[in-house]
């Protein structure tokens, strides 16, 4: 069980060289076998820990090598190192089929060695006991996800995505060093054992900068409004299967390493630092759907959910942060377990969908939405798992995504019993918000399915589109049997992960009264459900209402004819509703946060006005915190950046003079320090 | 096992009252507006005819389409065996949790839009968009209204809120109790596809939403839509009724009781639906663009309304 670990990393190195060094079939077959086994022992150990219930130090024979390195699961990573299998699992199988169109094209060595990377040093963050390792970890992370955007390097969209990925994280990374050393009193090497005994002795002001620091550091990798703008760019642009990685993995090892440090090692925060949470995350979702509603790029559209859910993740780890502080141990749980259950399922049908998307990209060589159309004729496979995917991001019965947005409502609705009139208001409010996110997410997943999938094929390539090989599908359905299984089975999840709730919550404290049955109830009676009981009724009366029509009307008829049109003839897929137009309604109800420009131009017969040409249609969103955040920020620092040039004189002995001054900087800074 | 029993009676009852309740507001919309009226039993001969006809699918269509129908019903089926009408409590095993009853009927509306695209017809397509639309607008007052009730009851087990409101007979006219009524009855008008927000009696025009949706639906698969969606509106009208002026309904599994609940049940539904036929006599349709209007009153009604209950509580 210790040497579990080991050997997944172990495996993980053995993949990156097994792509160096075999080619083509072989060596895609190699790198999905070992990031497939890799992930799946790290899996494994999450499990057992979780199961046990208690912290497991892992790898010891790494910590022989430098007693620095030491590796633990405690069981929050456990959940993020089963989250990791979940997802990387079916997305290694994915990549076996999908990198082939890959071959002679990108290097596939790279892509091979940079897959097996990225799981290594995510399976590390995890894992980590001592801000150094952790730091470390985090930074491969990062470059391996650097290295995943790039690999299509020769198209200018990547590497302006590529770009912003990595200047926004490392913003992200300072932030995170500057938060540890206030947590830690200067010395990174120090251990989280260590951590949070020096927590507890540091003023509350010092404790409020290093939680707004993680907020920041920890936001701008999981793509928190306003740190989110390089998420839509980076996600889509890498090969699907690393994208499904990193929407459904790496955004939630920074909500990891955010309910580490709120919730375990900074100690039992004030109620402003949920309340903080709270409200970025009701922002986020929000703001996230809105944008995932107006996007044509398939790939961006997930993207943009993606912070979405970031941000219900979020609001659940603010509400529990509230309730901690108001004493509400069972409500806290429940928030924090609820957080937990999100980025599991989150992580899940992301990947799913994101996968989907891959395989139609696969298929017609584009992520246009207005191009598609009809594809569940043509990819009756892909259609189905993407379909089943879109009702659990939309947060429906029975999948997995109503199993955890449930928790979070029942989590906001237990702030009824806070005293304070203002924190059941802050909780109401946020309710309102994951429910208008909820009713969004529903539009914006009949667009993204209904636009694809059903139809007439919009162009030739959608017309002539191919089902997936089989490895592709086989990766899926994976997933979609993962999306069930969360949707149906969370009373003997919840229990798992209210391990992990109250080990973050009072390391020792009680299991709460989450009950173990094919109910899902919460603690103190709130309320329940049965998502069993649900789906079973579901499945009873579709077939009953079949079989009673058929015994009371005798056979079907069904003719198949041509779609009604009004008298005309000749459907075409011109007539159709287009994306755009399906959320149109909805982009002039939030026009004051779109604020589109449009550009209408009309060229008429020159003899008469009655006689129209042409009639161009161009429309774009801006992004409001782009213009007026970002936009004067990337001026300032070209500004300064020119004013910095002048030091540039590129003579020798002026650098030699800098080098100096800067020693002796160094050295009077240290003189006064001590 | 008798609970059990009795829920599924539920679910009787609402499949054999709901096309009477779309018929009597059907007429007396008619009487109202100086017209005879087809009799209230007329949806029953609809139901019947429909479901002797053969099927016209289109060939753009796929499966979604003709899967669609029985999603529709079959999950407006489960809201009924969830739901408490004529007594509570409802049997704990099956959850009868608000947000889920919510969440069930947002499956439904998922899939008609979808099925309105599938067929690649612009009515569907027009359909689909405008009712996502009114849909997600919707989600927010409801959520709001479930915890205005949930603040009273500690709870959003359906039961549990009705059985509140009954031991404390005077929250009835409290101020949240009265705002999240009226917010959820616009919600309902809403969701059900009532005037002002769309007009159930037109086929055809520019301005529908649910019906240019279903456009392409024909026999078997149109009735089946037309009656859930008539059961959706019974539903509805007795959650609020129960919800928000619960006397009457059966505590317990006695007979008489049992009698009284089902009699105040419908007399509940009965004036609920003459308020709907009244106001679809008084009120023109909203354009599309007003709608969201309606729906931010609903959604600042419902604010209050928790806003109210935290004050009082």
């Amino acid at each position: 069980m210790q040497d579990l670990l080991f050997a997944t990393l172990a495996i993980y190195v053995l993949g990156m060289i097994s792509a160096i060094v075999l080619r083509r079939a072989a060596g895609r077959a190699a790198v999905a076998v070992f990031a497939a086994l890799g992930s799946s022992m790290g899996a494994a150990a999450g499990v057992s820990v979780l199961v046990s219930g208690r912290e497991v130090p892992l790898a010891p024979a790494l910590s022989a090598l430098h007693p620095q390195v030491q590796l633990q699961a405690d069981p929050l990573g456990a959940v993020f190192l089963v989250l990791i299998g979940l997802v990387a699992v079916p997305a290694a199988l994915y990549g076996f089929g999908y990198s082939k169109s890959y071959e002679g094209r990108y290097s596939l060595a790279a892509l091979g060695v940079v897959l097996n990377a990225l799981l290594l040093f995510l399976t590390l963050t995890v894992t980590a006991t001592s801000p150094i390792l952790f730091l470390f970890a985090w930074e491969g992370m990062t470059l391996a996800g650097f290295a995943a955007v790039l690999t299509e390097h020769d198209r200018q969209p990547t590497i302006r995505a590529a770009t912003w990925y990595v200047a926004i994280s490392h913003v992200g990374f300072l932030a995170l060093v500057v938060m540890f050393l206030v947590l830690s009193g200067g010395d990174l090497s120090a251990s989280f054992a260590d951590i949070r005994t020096n927590a507890e002795s540091l003023s509350p002001v010092a404790l409020g900068a290093a939680f707004l620091l993680a907020l920041a550091g920890f936001g701008a990798k999981a793509g928190i409004v306003p740190l989110h703008v390089w998420l839509p760019m980076a996600h889509p642009v890498a090969p699907s299967h690393i994208s499904a990685l990193l929407s459904g993995v790496v955004v939630k090892v920074a909500i990891y390493g955010f309910m580490r440090i709120s919730l375990d090692l900074a100690g039992a925060g004030p109620a402003w630092w949920g309340g903080v949470a709270l409200g970025i995350g009701a922002v986020s979702a929000i703001g996230g759907v809105l944008y995932a509603l107006m996007q044509q790029d398939l790939k961006r559209l997930l993207a943009f959910s993606t912070v979405e859910n970031v941000g219900i993740m979020l609001i659940a780890a603010g509400a529990a942060i509230v309730f901690r502080s108001y004493g509400l141990d069972e409500l806290a749980i429940l928030s924090i377990v609820a957080c937990l259950y999100h980025a599991l399922a989150h992580g899940v049908f992301k990947a799913l969908l994101f996968l989907g998307a891959g395989s139609v990209l696969h298929a017609t060589g584009s992520r246009d939405m207005e191009m598609f159309g009809g594809l569940s004729k043509r990819m009756p496979w892909t259609s189905a798992f993407f379909l089943l995917g879109a009702v659990a991001a939309a947060a429906l019965p029975p999948l997995s995504g109503f199993a955890s947005e449930w928790m979070v409502f029942q989590a906001l609705l237990g702030g009824a019993r806070i005293a304070d009139p203002e924190g059941g208001a802050v909780m109401s409010v946020a309710a309102g918000a994951l429910a208008l996110a909820g009713g969004l997410a529903a539009a914006c997943f009949v667009r993204a399915f209904g636009i694809t999938f059903l139809g007439l094929p919009r162009s030739e390539e959608s017309e002539v589109a191919h089902e997936s090989p089989r490895s592709m599908r086989a990766g899926m359905g994976l997933l979609a049997l993962g999306c069930i299984a969360l949707g149906l089975l969370p009373s003997v999840i919840v229990p798992l992960l209210a391990r992990a709730a109250t080990g973050v919550e009072g390391r020792g404290a009680a299991v709460p009264s989450m009950q173990l049955g094919l109910a899902l109830a919460t603690p103190s009676g709130l309320s329940s459900f049965s998502p069993f009981a649900l789906a079973t009724m579901l499945l009873v009366a579709a077939a009953a209402i079949g079989l009673s029509i058929r015994m009371l009307q005798g056979p079907f008829r069904t003719r198949l004819s041509v779609t009604w049109g009004c008298g005309r003839f000749g459907q075409t897929s011109r007539m159709q509703y287009t994306a755009t137009a399906f959320a149109e309604p909805l982009r002039r109800v939030f026009a004051s946060v779109y604020r589109p420009l449009e550009d209408v131009s009309v060229d008429y017969h020159p003899d008469s006005k009655y006689f129209v040409y042409r009639i161009t249609y161009a429309s774009d969103l801006r992004q409001s915190f782009a213009a007026y955040f970002y936009h004067p920020l990337l001026l300032a620092v070209r500004i300064v950046a020119m004013r910095v040039r002048r030091l540039q004189s590129g003579s020798v002995h002026a650098y030699l003079l800098y080098v100096s001054l800067t020693v002796l900087l160094v050295l009077l800074v240290a003189r006064v320090w001590h | 096992m008798t609970d059990y029993l009795l829920q599924l009676i539920n679910v009787a009852l609402v499949l054999a009252v709901s096309p009477a309740l779309v018929g009597l507001i059907r007429w007396l919309k008619a009487r109202m507006q100086n017209r005879r009226g087809a009799p209230i039993w007329q949806p029953y001969f609809e139901l019947r005819k429909l479901f002797g006809k053969e099927v016209v699918v289109s060939d753009t269509a796929s499966w979604v389409f003709r899967a669609t129908p029985y999603i529709v019903f079959a999950s407006t089926l489960a809201v009924a065996l969830l739901v408490p009408l004529v007594r509570i409590p409802v049997p704990v095993a099956l959850g009868s949790d608000l947000i889920v009853v919510v969440y069930l009927l947002l499956l439904g509306t998922f899939f008609l839009a979808l099925a309105g695209l599938d067929t690649g017809s612009p009515f569907g397509g027009m359909g689909s968009s405008r009712e996502m639309t009114v849909a997600a607008l919707a989600e927010p007052t409801i959520a709001l209204a479930i915890f205005s009730l949930a603040v009273g009851a500690g709870s959003t087990d359906l039961g549990r809120i009705v059985a509140e409101t009954l031991n404390a007979p005077t929250t009835v006219a409290a101020p949240g109790h009265l705002l999240g009524f009226a917010a959820l009855f616009i919600v309902m008008l809403a969701e059900t596809g009532r005037l002002p927000v769309d007009n159930p009696s037109t086929h055809l025009e520019l301005t529908m939403i649910h019906e240019a949706m279903i456009l392409e639906y024909s026999g078997r698969y149109l009735a089946l839509i037309e009656w859930a969606s008539g059961m959706k509106l019974f539903i509805f009208l007795s959650l609020l009724a129960n919800l928000y002026v619960p006397w009457g309904i059966a505590t317990s599994n006695d007979p008489a009781g049992l009698a009284v609940g089902l009699l105040a049940l419908l007399g509940k539904v009965v004036v609920l639906g003459c308020a709907i036929a009244a106001l679809e006599t008084r009120l023109a349709k909203l354009r599309l663009f007003r709608v969201p209007e309606l729906l931010s009153v609903s959604f600042v009604l419902a604010l209050l309304a928790v806003t109210s209950s935290f004050v009082v509580r």
